[in-house]
């Protein structure tokens, strides 16, 4: 199918959704969310440190259920967690911020291991399908390294290619930027900015992003969409010049808080 | 198993658990009472979920399971061995350096081979390899396991779609299983043989075709189906227990130390219990 056709397909379709902390089921994080992600679309779900970007992410990967409301990933309720909704699971991808990867297993392990789980493939075998990736990613000198030798910024592209092994048709990324240094924030964008227009390691087909970030400078553009999540609400905005002029004050004191609007200085009501 | 639903039932739990001390005694009973309603219901779904995943997911993802399941055997029994070999032939020399002493004393000797049969094969040699694989490799599964929850490795193990009862649970629950039999046959083997060295060496007057004869007219069939079936229930109950306490709990790094001394008591509870239950059958058949 050409990806072209499918473009207004509903990847991911909130309607009156509340999301809650992993952490402590009574603390809702955002509620009442009616939010459409379309096939191929790039969104940035932006928020302060806190405000539970990493929570609503776990419920978009479905590793916990909405605390209300219908949430449908590719047209299905989710949780998605039965065996027999497998195929549906593994059309999506996690990255976690910090890799997330087993510390008994090495990096190639690691990044073998969904491939070795769910194709019943040997060692070496799978060692072989994900070469290309390994490759890809700049693993390769690492390849028989235990994780914890690994910095921060490893372990996460590590987890990148551990979730790109079963070449997902959506992938969630939880703040890959963050505490990076300028090199692999360039790196970093420009693999993303690849896979939402068509990988060879997908071949060709757009990738849907869904990502979180507590600063959406580096993420300025026209092709990506945006979201707020602050003070327990979600906002789906739209394209950066839509976030720039949006007029809700949640979202404007984010951005006068993100730096990205001047401070119009000390508000009276607050004196 | 999926995070979600389980976290949310085991911290309501936890709060229930953790609130501030009781101050009267009844609320303290009561609070112990349901502790441990909570915790047999928890170890009692934890393990019928394991044995359904056991079960349906035989077949899947063998060449990843299997050699995790070998890896298991490995640690839980194969590595084990000399300490157990030591062990054995210490328990020979205890037992029957005891037991010598007194059968002497009674006239009594021709009844060492059925004490050996008694105290060995029956009782001490399962629950000694039950409680020292507890102490090795139990303990290790629930930091491991622990561990593996504290720093959000399930939560990757789930978003790939891999089940982390049959990745991490599964293998364990039979290495444990036949390493805890493995061993227990290793014990009784060497305890017996130890225990005739030691009555030979004491200068009894019992030769080596009598000593075994004795061995043989105390056992019988029924003594090999109970030893097996014993000592695989104590590795499944530790398995379980301390994969329990490490994995199925929503757990900080600093929870992981007392979760491990709960699985340690749990585990030994138990394995009394099953232990029980198994002389009444000894006395009832």
């Amino acid at each position: 199918m050409n990806p072209a056709d499918d473009s207004d397909v509903a990847v991911i379709s909130m309607r009156g959704v509340s999301a809650a902390a992993l952490s402590d089921p009574s603390l809702l994080i955002a509620e009442g969310v009616d939010w459409t992600v379309r096939r191929g679309e790039c969104w940035v779900v932006a928020g302060m440190q806190g405000s539970g970007k990493t929570d609503f992410l776990l419920m978009i990967a479905g590793l916990m259920p909405p605390a209300a409301g219908v949430y449908e990933f590719l047209g299905q309720k989710t949780p998605i967690f039965e065996t027999e909704r497998l195929e549906e699971r593994m059309r999506l991808g996690m990255v976690f911020e910090s890799g997330q990867l087993l510390n008994h297993l090495t990096v190639g392990q690691n990044i073998a291991l969904p491939l070795r789980y769910h194709h019943d493939l040997g060692a070496e075998e799978a060692a072989e399908r994900v070469a290309p990736l390994v490759e890809m990613l700049g693993l390769d000198p690492w390849i028989h390294s235990t994780t914890g030798t690994l910095g921060r910024s490893w372990q996460r592209r590590a987890g990148l290619a551990r979730a790109l092994a079963l070449r997902p048709e959506v992938l969630v990324l939880d703040n890959p930027l963050g505490g990076l240094d300028p090199l692999q924030v360039n790196w970093w964008m420009g693999l993303l900015e690849s896979l939402s227009r068509g990988h060879p390691w997908l071949e060709g087909r757009p990738m849907t992003l869904v990502l979180t970030a507590s600063d959406v400078r580096p993420w300025r553009g026209t092709t990506r969409q945006f979201a707020v999540l602050q003070n327990h609400r979600f906002l789906p905005v739209g394209p950066w010049s839509a976030l720039e002029a949006h007029q809700d004050p949640a979202v404007r004191d984010w951005l006068i808080a993100a730096a990205l609007l001047p401070d119009p200085g000390p508000r009276e009501d607050l004196e | 198993m999926q995070t979600g639903n389980g976290t949310a039932s085991a911290i309501a739990r936890a709060r229930f658990l953790t609130t501030a001390t009781p101050r009267t005694f009844t609320a303290y009973i009561g609070r112990q009472f349901f502790r441990f309603i909570f915790t047999l219901q928890g170890l009692t779904a934890f393990a019928l979920i394991t044995l359904g995943v056991m079960l349906t997911r035989w077949r899947s993802a063998r060449r990843l399971i299997w050699p995790a399941i070998s890896e298991q055997i490995n640690k839980s029994g194969l590595k084990l061995l000399p300490m157990f070999l030591f062990l054995s032939a210490a328990l020979g020399f205890l037992v029957i350096g005891q037991a010598v002493a007194w059968l002497t004393r009674v006239g009594a000797i021709n009844y060492l081979g059925s004490i050996m049969v008694l105290v060995v094969v029956r009782e001490l040699g399962p629950l000694l390899a039950a409680f020292l694989v507890l102490a090795r490799i139990g303990t290790a599964n629930v930091i491991e396991l622990g561990t593996t929850r504290a720093t959000g490795e399930v939560e990757a193990l789930e978003a790939l779609g891999i089940d982390p009862v049959h990745y991490l649970v599964a293998p364990r629950v039979i290495g444990m299983a036949v390493g805890v039999f493995a061993l227990t046959v290793y014990v009784i083997i060497g305890a017996l043989l130890s225990g005739y060295l030691w009555a030979f060496l004491q200068d009894v007057p019992l030769r080596p075709g009598d000593y075994f004869a004795q061995l043989a007219g105390a056992l019988s069939g029924l003594d090999f189906v109970l030893l097996a079936a014993k000592t695989l229930a104590f590795g499944f109950i530790v398995a379980i227990v301390t994969c329990y306490h490490g994995l199925a709990q929503p757990l900080r790094l600093a929870d992981v130390p007392r979760a491990t001394i709960r699985a340690v008591a749990q585990s030994v509870i138990a394995c009394v219990l099953i232990d029980t239950c198994f002389i009444i059958v000894y006395l009832t058949v």
